[in-house]
């Protein structure tokens, strides 16, 4: 299995830049998930990487090997599409076949390969069908197994799940996840759906207009997003955003609203006075009887939680996540507890550490 | 959804109908009528006196070596014409079908061609081709080529059957082209993923999911080089030297507009108008079966 390494990445479409310059670099055997609203150049990159597009500038390393101009065909990538882009008029056992009969492996070498790789993927019964005769989860497995059965040095998978409905995607996620880990092929997968990003890459890449706005752990882009575009992209209900400035010898930020809030974490290291973005989750904001006034505007139960959206003192909208039994009807207090602040500078949105 | 319109009677639905019965009527019904009960009588040669005469004109039809000699190479004459003309189409249209500067104007210019009257464009193959006066025949006397299809037969069905074929090239090129684009781009990217280049992707993604399409020519071009190539044959060469490129339509009109034998001409004709609807009906089942699925 291979590493991948992308150096300053470069694509234009005439005149218009869709990427600006992407390094990366893959550890083998690593996933890494490109994630990012749509037209931030996740698919584009994903296709240079293919080679379906060529770069306009930047080169892109395969196992050490510049592979950037090469056609798709000496790449040894294999690729899932968003519509699985099966070969219609072919039986599912010749669409898997088709790559090793390509490559010319012998009859009884591709039979028994697509017979090994259908059972693995439970497609043992469906060999013979044509793709038309197929539900779509069957047919992202034939999709997924077509790209198995090459064992390439790289899987690129593009959305692979936003076809399906939402049971299916999730059983479909763990089955991916479990299958890379086993064949422990180096992957990139591309998605704009926060919890497919969270829960399958190894690290996340958060594409933002073109740029690499942050590349770290999940977990990492979840507890210390690198700005207030990704602070706002990854969690569900995104994150709440309050303007302040910084106070106190640069202790603590003085909120718009008035409530001072003094940093669990340490000074900031900039001149008081600098406005100031904070983030908050909503899960993260806690009831309190001496705290800040929220009317009630709209509650949306989700279960075992509710996500209360209300308006604050100054008319701005905040959302707060409670326990079901803990839910208002037409008001609430709340605090913002220190330790779970984000600070941003409000003038460049970077988060802003001590 | 099937959309359905209720009209409250029966005379305005007719009256949207009756445009077109009347010309089926005047155009096809009342023709072919007099076709059948012509192919079943005989005429003297002054045209006074028409006498029944049953199948006898269909079994002379069937015994004159002369019928069965033009049959053989209509048949040779619509097998040149349809795969020259969907061969070239193909090519142009699997071109066409990249992307490259100017294709705007490539394909417009592609498609002229079905716009020129069969006269006119046999026309431009004559002072293409033309023993004295032609550029190409010039050309082709220059490097030793005895060109005269005025005089060889089988120079002469080749000039006909290039002619009738390049007015066709058009028309198969807007379908082939139409039939790439509707191929998902995904799946042209998934065959290049898989390795597929060139010919190869050609010869087992593009050409096979392009096959209702080239049935559906198929069966057009046969048509079409059966039946609506008179034109082009008359202009170039009257179907001679000899009979060398008399098809069955070229022997239909000469039968019976220049020798006269209605009856026998009669019996070609409805003979030929088997034969297109045997066509249709296969057209009709095929496509018919292919929207069902």
């Amino acid at each position: 299995m291979a590493g991948l390494v992308l150096r300053d990445i470069r694509k234009s479409f005439g005149s218009v830049p869709v990427l600006h310059g992407i390094d990366l670099e893959l550890a083998s055997g690593e996933m890494l998930v490109i994630v990012g609203a749509s037209g931030c150049g996740k698919s584009t990159l994903l296709r240079l990487v293919a080679g379906l597009e060529e770069p306009t500038a930047g080169a892109i390393e395969l196992d050490g090997r510049d592979v950037a101009r090469l056609d798709p065909a000496e790449r040894d990538i294999a690729m899932v599409f968003q519509n699985y882009a099966l070969y219609p008029h072919m039986s599912v056992f010749d669409n898997m076949a088709y790559a090793l009969k390509i490559r010319g492996l012998s009859k009884a070498d591709i039979a028994a390969r697509v017979r090994e790789t259908g059972e693995m993927l439970g497609l043992g019964p469906l060999l013979d069908r044509k793709p038309r005769q197929l539900s779509g989860g069957q047919r992202q497995r034939v999709a997924m197994g077509r790209a198995i059965v090459r064992h390439p040095k790289l899987f690129l998978f593009d959305e692979p799940l936003s076809n399906l409905d939402a049971t299916l995607r999730v059983t479909m996620r763990a089955e991916i996840k479990r299958l890379q880990r086993r064949m422990g092929v180096t992957s990139l997968y591309v998605t704009h759906d926060q919890v497919e990003a969270m829960t399958l890459g190894d690290r996340l890449l958060v594409l933002h207009k073109g740029r690499a706005v942050q590349l770290a752990t999940p977990m990492e882009v979840f507890e210390r997003p690198a700005d207030t575009y990704v602070a706002g992209f990854i969690g569900a209900p995104a994150m709440n955003f309050l303007p302040g400035v910084l106070s106190h010898g640069g202790t603590a930020v003085t909120l718009d609203l008035g409530p001072v809030l003094v940093f669990a974490d340490g000074r900031r290291a900039v001149a008081d006075g600098t406005r100031l973005t904070i983030g908050i989750r909503p899960e993260n904001i806690a009831a309190d009887p001496d705290g800040l006034e929220l009317q009630v505007d709209l509650l949306e139960p989700l279960g075992s939680e509710t996500v209360v959206i209300g308006r604050l003192p100054n008319g701005e909208l905040l959302s707060v996540k409670v326990p079901k039994a803990e839910a208002p009807t037409e008001r609430m207090t709340i605090a913002f507890p220190a330790a779970h602040l984000h600070v941003f500078t409000a003038e460049t949105g970077l988060r802003l550490d001590p | 959804m099937e959309r359905r319109t209720i009209f409250a009677g029966w005379a305005l639905p007719a009256a949207f109908v009756l445009p077109q019965l009347l010309l089926t009527i005047f155009f096809f019904l009342w023709p072919a009528g007099e076709a059948i009960y012509g192919s079943l009588t005989r005429q003297d040669a002054f045209g006074i006196k028409t006498q029944f005469v049953g199948f006898e004109n269909f079994v002379d039809l069937f015994t004159d070596p002369l019928y069965v000699e033009s049959a053989g190479r209509t048949v040779l004459f619509c097998a040149a014409v349809s795969f020259l003309s969907m061969g070239v189409a193909l090519l142009l249209a699997v071109f066409a079908d990249r992307e490259i500067a100017g294709r705007g104007f490539y394909r417009t210019m592609l498609i002229w061609p079905y716009a020129v009257a069969p006269a006119v464009a046999a026309v431009v193959w004559l002072l293409l081709l033309h023993p004295q006066i032609g550029m190409i025949a010039h050309g082709l006397k220059a490097v030793g080529v005895d060109w005269d299809y005025k005089i060889n037969g089988g120079q002469a069905l080749l000039v006909v059957v290039l002619a009738s074929a390049w007015k066709q090239v058009s028309y198969n090129f807007i379908f082939f082209l139409a039939g790439l684009q509707s191929i998902p781009r995904s799946v042209i990217e998934a065959a290049r993923m898989d390795g597929a280049r060139g010919w190869r992707r050609f010869r087992t993604i593009l050409f096979p999911l392009l096959a209702p399409t080239t049935f559906f020519l198929l069966v057009v071009n046969l048509v079409y080089s059966a039946f609506d190539t008179f034109g082009t044959i008359q202009a170039l060469t009257q179907g001679g030297p000899g009979k060398s490129t008399e098809t069955l339509m070229v022997k239909v009109y000469r039968d019976g507009l220049v020798n006269q034998d209605l009856g026998g001409s009669s019996a070609q004709s409805v003979v030929l108008m088997l034969g297109i609807v045997a066509l249709t009906v296969l057209q009709f089942r095929f496509v018919g079966r292919r929207n069902s699925s």
